[in-house]
Protein backbone atom coordinates (compact mmCIF):
# COMPACT_ATOMS: atom_id res chain seq x y z
CA UNK A 1 0.00 0.00 0.00
CA UNK A 2 1.52 3.20 -0.84
CA UNK A 3 0.81 6.42 1.13
CA UNK A 4 -1.18 9.07 0.03
CA UNK A 5 0.74 11.32 0.31
CA UNK A 6 3.09 9.91 -2.02
CA UNK A 7 0.51 10.61 -4.88
CA UNK A 8 -0.30 14.44 -3.51
CA UNK A 9 3.30 15.16 -3.65
CA UNK A 10 3.59 13.77 -7.26
CA UNK A 11 0.51 15.85 -7.88
CA UNK A 12 2.06 19.04 -6.65
CA UNK A 13 5.38 18.44 -8.50
CA UNK A 14 3.31 17.72 -11.99
CA UNK A 15 1.17 21.33 -11.10
CA UNK A 16 4.23 22.99 -10.35
CA UNK A 17 5.45 21.97 -13.36
CA UNK A 18 2.39 22.54 -15.47
CA UNK A 19 2.60 26.07 -14.06
CA UNK A 20 6.28 26.63 -15.07
CA UNK A 21 5.64 25.67 -18.90
CA UNK A 22 2.54 28.14 -18.61
CA UNK A 23 4.99 30.86 -17.89
CA UNK A 24 8.11 30.08 -19.98
CA UNK A 25 6.16 28.32 -23.19
CA UNK A 26 5.56 31.28 -26.03
CA UNK A 27 3.94 29.00 -28.43
CA UNK A 28 -0.17 29.19 -28.22
CA UNK A 29 -0.71 25.70 -28.36
CA UNK A 30 2.24 24.71 -25.72
CA UNK A 31 0.69 27.08 -23.99
CA UNK A 32 -2.44 24.75 -23.70
CA UNK A 33 -0.96 21.62 -23.49
CA UNK A 34 0.63 23.07 -20.24
CA UNK A 35 -2.77 23.52 -18.33
CA UNK A 36 -3.80 20.10 -19.81
CA UNK A 37 -1.07 18.61 -17.57
CA UNK A 38 -2.14 21.16 -14.58
CA UNK A 39 -5.66 19.02 -14.95
CA UNK A 40 -4.07 16.11 -15.16
CA UNK A 41 -2.25 16.40 -12.05
CA UNK A 42 -5.50 17.54 -10.35
CA UNK A 43 -7.48 14.44 -11.43
CA UNK A 44 -4.37 11.96 -10.09
CA UNK A 45 -4.96 13.85 -6.36
CA UNK A 46 -8.64 13.24 -7.14
CA UNK A 47 -8.23 9.73 -7.89
CA UNK A 48 -5.61 9.05 -4.80
CA UNK A 49 -7.94 10.53 -2.48
CA UNK A 50 -10.86 9.10 -3.93
CA UNK A 51 -8.71 5.78 -2.71
CA UNK A 52 -7.33 6.83 0.78
CA UNK A 53 -11.03 7.56 1.61
CA UNK A 54 -12.86 4.68 -0.48
CA UNK A 55 -15.41 6.36 -1.82
CA UNK A 56 -16.01 7.19 -5.32
CA UNK A 57 -17.31 10.33 -5.48
CA UNK A 58 -13.30 11.59 -6.64
CA UNK A 59 -13.00 8.95 -9.14
CA UNK A 60 -16.53 10.42 -10.92
CA UNK A 61 -15.34 14.21 -10.53
CA UNK A 62 -12.46 12.86 -12.44
CA UNK A 63 -14.24 11.81 -15.45
CA UNK A 64 -16.01 15.35 -15.31
CA UNK A 65 -13.02 16.76 -15.52
CA UNK A 66 -11.94 14.87 -18.42
CA UNK A 67 -15.59 15.61 -19.77
CA UNK A 68 -14.44 19.49 -19.33
CA UNK A 69 -10.86 18.85 -21.01
CA UNK A 70 -12.27 17.26 -23.65
CA UNK A 71 -14.45 20.54 -24.71
CA UNK A 72 -11.94 22.90 -23.92
CA UNK A 73 -9.68 21.15 -25.93
CA UNK A 74 -12.23 21.60 -28.73
CA UNK A 75 -13.07 25.04 -28.15
CA UNK A 76 -9.62 26.38 -27.61
CA UNK A 77 -8.19 24.99 -30.53
CA UNK A 78 -10.66 26.37 -32.64
CA UNK A 79 -9.91 29.72 -30.89
CA UNK A 80 -6.42 29.42 -31.59
CA UNK A 81 -7.28 28.37 -35.80
CA UNK A 82 -8.81 31.61 -35.64
CA UNK A 83 -6.23 33.61 -34.19
CA UNK A 84 -3.16 32.15 -36.37
CA UNK A 85 -5.29 32.97 -39.60
CA UNK A 86 -5.70 36.62 -38.42
CA UNK A 87 -2.21 37.14 -36.95
CA UNK A 88 0.10 34.59 -38.87
CA UNK A 89 1.37 33.65 -35.82
CA UNK A 90 1.10 31.18 -33.12
CA UNK A 91 3.32 33.37 -30.76
CA UNK A 92 1.47 34.51 -27.72
CA UNK A 93 3.62 37.99 -27.71
CA UNK A 94 2.20 38.76 -31.65
CA UNK A 95 -1.40 38.74 -29.76
CA UNK A 96 -1.31 42.07 -28.49
CA UNK A 97 -4.55 44.03 -29.28
CA UNK A 98 -5.72 44.37 -25.98
CA UNK A 99 -2.69 45.84 -24.90
CA UNK A 100 -2.26 49.73 -24.19
CA UNK B 1 10.84 -1.55 -0.78
CA UNK B 2 7.66 -3.74 -2.24
CA UNK B 3 7.40 -4.04 -5.82
CA UNK B 4 4.19 -1.59 -5.85
CA UNK B 5 6.29 0.86 -4.46
CA UNK B 6 8.74 0.01 -7.29
CA UNK B 7 6.07 0.17 -9.96
CA UNK B 8 4.91 3.72 -8.36
CA UNK B 9 8.56 5.34 -8.42
CA UNK B 10 8.85 4.19 -11.55
CA UNK B 11 6.06 5.50 -13.37
CA UNK B 12 6.61 8.88 -10.99
CA UNK B 13 9.98 9.33 -12.40
CA UNK B 14 8.40 8.57 -15.91
CA UNK B 15 5.86 11.30 -15.92
CA UNK B 16 7.98 14.12 -13.97
CA UNK B 17 10.71 13.23 -16.99
CA UNK B 18 7.85 14.09 -19.28
CA UNK B 19 6.49 17.20 -18.10
CA UNK B 20 10.28 18.38 -17.52
CA UNK B 21 11.09 17.29 -21.41
CA UNK B 22 7.61 19.54 -22.15
CA UNK B 23 9.03 22.45 -20.70
CA UNK B 24 12.65 21.88 -22.64
CA UNK B 25 11.31 21.18 -25.71
CA UNK B 26 11.34 23.60 -28.16
CA UNK B 27 9.09 22.25 -31.19
CA UNK B 28 5.24 22.08 -30.18
CA UNK B 29 4.72 18.33 -31.42
CA UNK B 30 8.25 17.35 -29.29
CA UNK B 31 5.88 18.64 -26.09
CA UNK B 32 2.82 17.25 -27.11
CA UNK B 33 4.34 13.79 -27.42
CA UNK B 34 6.10 14.46 -23.90
CA UNK B 35 2.74 15.14 -22.73
CA UNK B 36 1.52 11.80 -24.03
CA UNK B 37 4.17 10.31 -21.97
CA UNK B 38 2.63 12.18 -18.75
CA UNK B 39 -0.85 10.97 -19.39
CA UNK B 40 0.20 7.12 -19.83
CA UNK B 41 2.36 7.30 -16.96
CA UNK B 42 -0.24 8.70 -15.22
CA UNK B 43 -2.92 6.36 -16.24
CA UNK B 44 -0.56 3.40 -14.71
CA UNK B 45 -0.39 5.17 -11.48
CA UNK B 46 -4.54 4.83 -11.44
CA UNK B 47 -4.29 1.24 -12.61
CA UNK B 48 -1.72 0.36 -9.27
CA UNK B 49 -4.65 2.59 -7.32
CA UNK B 50 -7.57 0.32 -8.51
CA UNK B 51 -9.15 3.11 -10.65
CA UNK B 52 -9.29 0.60 -14.11
CA UNK B 53 -12.27 2.72 -15.76
CA UNK B 54 -10.52 5.56 -14.72
CA UNK B 55 -7.11 4.22 -16.18
CA UNK B 56 -8.81 3.57 -19.42
CA UNK B 57 -11.24 6.61 -19.80
CA UNK B 58 -7.30 8.81 -19.39
CA UNK B 59 -5.67 6.47 -22.72
CA UNK B 60 -8.85 6.50 -24.65
CA UNK B 61 -9.88 10.39 -24.42
CA UNK B 62 -6.68 12.18 -23.38
CA UNK B 63 -3.88 10.07 -24.95
CA UNK B 64 -6.28 9.16 -27.66
CA UNK B 65 -9.02 11.85 -28.56
CA UNK B 66 -7.64 15.35 -26.93
CA UNK B 67 -3.73 14.48 -27.76
CA UNK B 68 -4.80 13.63 -31.58
CA UNK B 69 -6.56 16.95 -31.36
CA UNK B 70 -3.50 19.16 -30.81
CA UNK B 71 -1.33 16.81 -32.91
CA UNK B 72 -3.75 17.68 -35.65
CA UNK B 73 -3.96 21.08 -34.98
CA UNK B 74 0.04 21.37 -34.73
CA UNK B 75 0.15 20.01 -38.01
CA UNK B 76 -2.39 21.90 -39.68
CA UNK B 77 -0.87 25.44 -38.57
CA UNK B 78 2.55 24.29 -39.49
CA UNK B 79 3.33 25.06 -36.20
CA UNK B 80 7.82 25.97 -35.80
CA UNK B 81 10.01 26.04 -33.19
CA UNK B 82 8.82 28.89 -30.49
CA UNK B 83 10.71 31.78 -30.67
CA UNK B 84 12.00 33.60 -27.37
CA UNK B 85 12.59 37.66 -27.28
CA UNK B 86 14.80 39.36 -24.78
CA UNK B 87 11.96 40.06 -22.75
CA UNK B 88 10.24 37.01 -22.72
CA UNK B 89 13.61 35.26 -21.62
CA UNK B 90 13.58 38.30 -18.71
CA UNK B 91 10.56 37.43 -17.45
CA UNK B 92 11.37 33.54 -16.99
CA UNK B 93 13.45 34.59 -13.78
CA UNK B 94 10.63 35.80 -11.47
CA UNK B 95 8.47 33.24 -13.37
CA UNK B 96 10.92 30.29 -12.15
CA UNK B 97 10.69 31.72 -8.49
CA UNK B 98 7.25 31.78 -8.62
CA UNK B 99 6.22 28.13 -9.60
CA UNK B 100 8.66 27.29 -6.99
CA UNK B 101 7.43 28.88 -4.56
CA UNK B 102 4.07 27.78 -5.55
CA UNK B 103 5.34 24.30 -5.47
CA UNK B 104 7.21 24.41 -2.08
CA UNK B 105 3.78 26.26 -0.69
CA UNK B 106 2.04 23.32 -1.87
CA UNK B 107 4.20 20.59 -0.86
CA UNK B 108 4.56 22.37 2.73
CA UNK B 109 1.05 22.21 3.05
CA UNK B 110 0.32 18.32 2.15
CA UNK B 111 3.68 17.23 4.49
CA UNK B 112 1.70 19.57 7.32
CA UNK B 113 -1.45 17.26 6.58
CA UNK B 114 -0.20 14.09 6.28
CA UNK B 115 -1.37 13.23 10.09
CA UNK B 116 -5.37 14.31 8.72
CA UNK B 117 -4.96 12.54 5.40
CA UNK B 118 -3.85 9.12 6.88
CA UNK B 119 -6.32 9.29 10.25
CA UNK B 120 -9.58 10.15 7.11
CA UNK B 121 -8.32 7.23 5.84
CA UNK B 122 -10.80 4.53 5.74
CA UNK B 123 -10.62 0.81 6.22
CA UNK B 124 -12.59 -1.25 3.29
CA UNK B 125 -12.09 -2.95 -0.22
CA UNK B 126 -12.05 -0.13 -3.39
CA UNK B 127 -15.51 -0.50 -5.18
CA UNK B 128 -15.68 -1.73 -8.72
CA UNK B 129 -16.50 -0.05 -11.89
CA UNK B 130 -19.78 -1.41 -11.63
CA UNK B 131 -20.20 0.82 -8.49
CA UNK B 132 -18.50 3.96 -10.47
CA UNK B 133 -20.96 3.59 -13.00
CA UNK B 134 -23.88 3.23 -10.45
CA UNK B 135 -22.79 6.12 -8.81
CA UNK B 136 -22.64 8.15 -12.20
CA UNK B 137 -26.67 7.32 -13.81
CA UNK B 138 -27.91 7.77 -10.02
CA UNK B 139 -26.46 9.96 -7.97
CA UNK B 140 -24.62 12.36 -10.40
CA UNK B 141 -27.30 11.95 -12.87
CA UNK B 142 -27.90 15.40 -13.81
CA UNK B 143 -24.70 16.65 -13.42
CA UNK B 144 -24.24 13.52 -16.00
CA UNK B 145 -26.81 14.62 -18.71
CA UNK B 146 -25.79 18.51 -18.40
CA UNK B 147 -22.27 17.67 -19.46
CA UNK B 148 -23.64 16.01 -22.74
CA UNK B 149 -25.40 19.73 -22.88
CA UNK B 150 -21.80 21.44 -22.35
CA UNK B 151 -20.11 18.58 -25.08
CA UNK B 152 -23.12 20.20 -27.62
CA UNK B 153 -22.35 23.82 -26.82
CA UNK B 154 -18.69 22.89 -27.51
CA UNK B 155 -19.07 21.37 -30.55
CA UNK B 156 -21.53 24.13 -31.81
CA UNK B 157 -18.37 26.46 -30.44
CA UNK B 158 -16.29 24.56 -32.59
CA UNK B 159 -17.55 24.93 -35.68
CA UNK B 160 -18.67 27.96 -35.43
CA UNK B 161 -15.40 29.78 -34.78
CA UNK B 162 -13.69 27.53 -37.63
CA UNK B 163 -16.29 28.04 -39.93
CA UNK B 164 -15.87 32.08 -39.43
CA UNK B 165 -13.60 33.31 -41.85
CA UNK B 166 -16.06 30.96 -44.87
CA UNK B 167 -18.97 33.17 -43.86
CA UNK B 168 -17.14 36.35 -44.34
CA UNK B 169 -16.07 35.93 -47.55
Amino acid sequence: MIPTNYYVMLSAILFGLGVLAFIFKRNVISIFMSIELMLNAVNLAFVAFSQAMHKLDGQVFVLFVIVVAAAEAAVGLAIIIVTSRNRQSLNVERVDLLKL
Amino acid sequence: MTPQLIIFFALAALAVGGAISLILQKHPIHSALSLIVVMVSLAGLYLLMGAEFVAAVQIIVYGGAIMVLFVFVIMLLNAGIEEHTSLSKLAGVPGLLLALALTGFIAATIARSTDTVQAAAQPGNMASTRDLSAMIFKDFVYPFELTSFLILVAILGAIVLAQREKARA
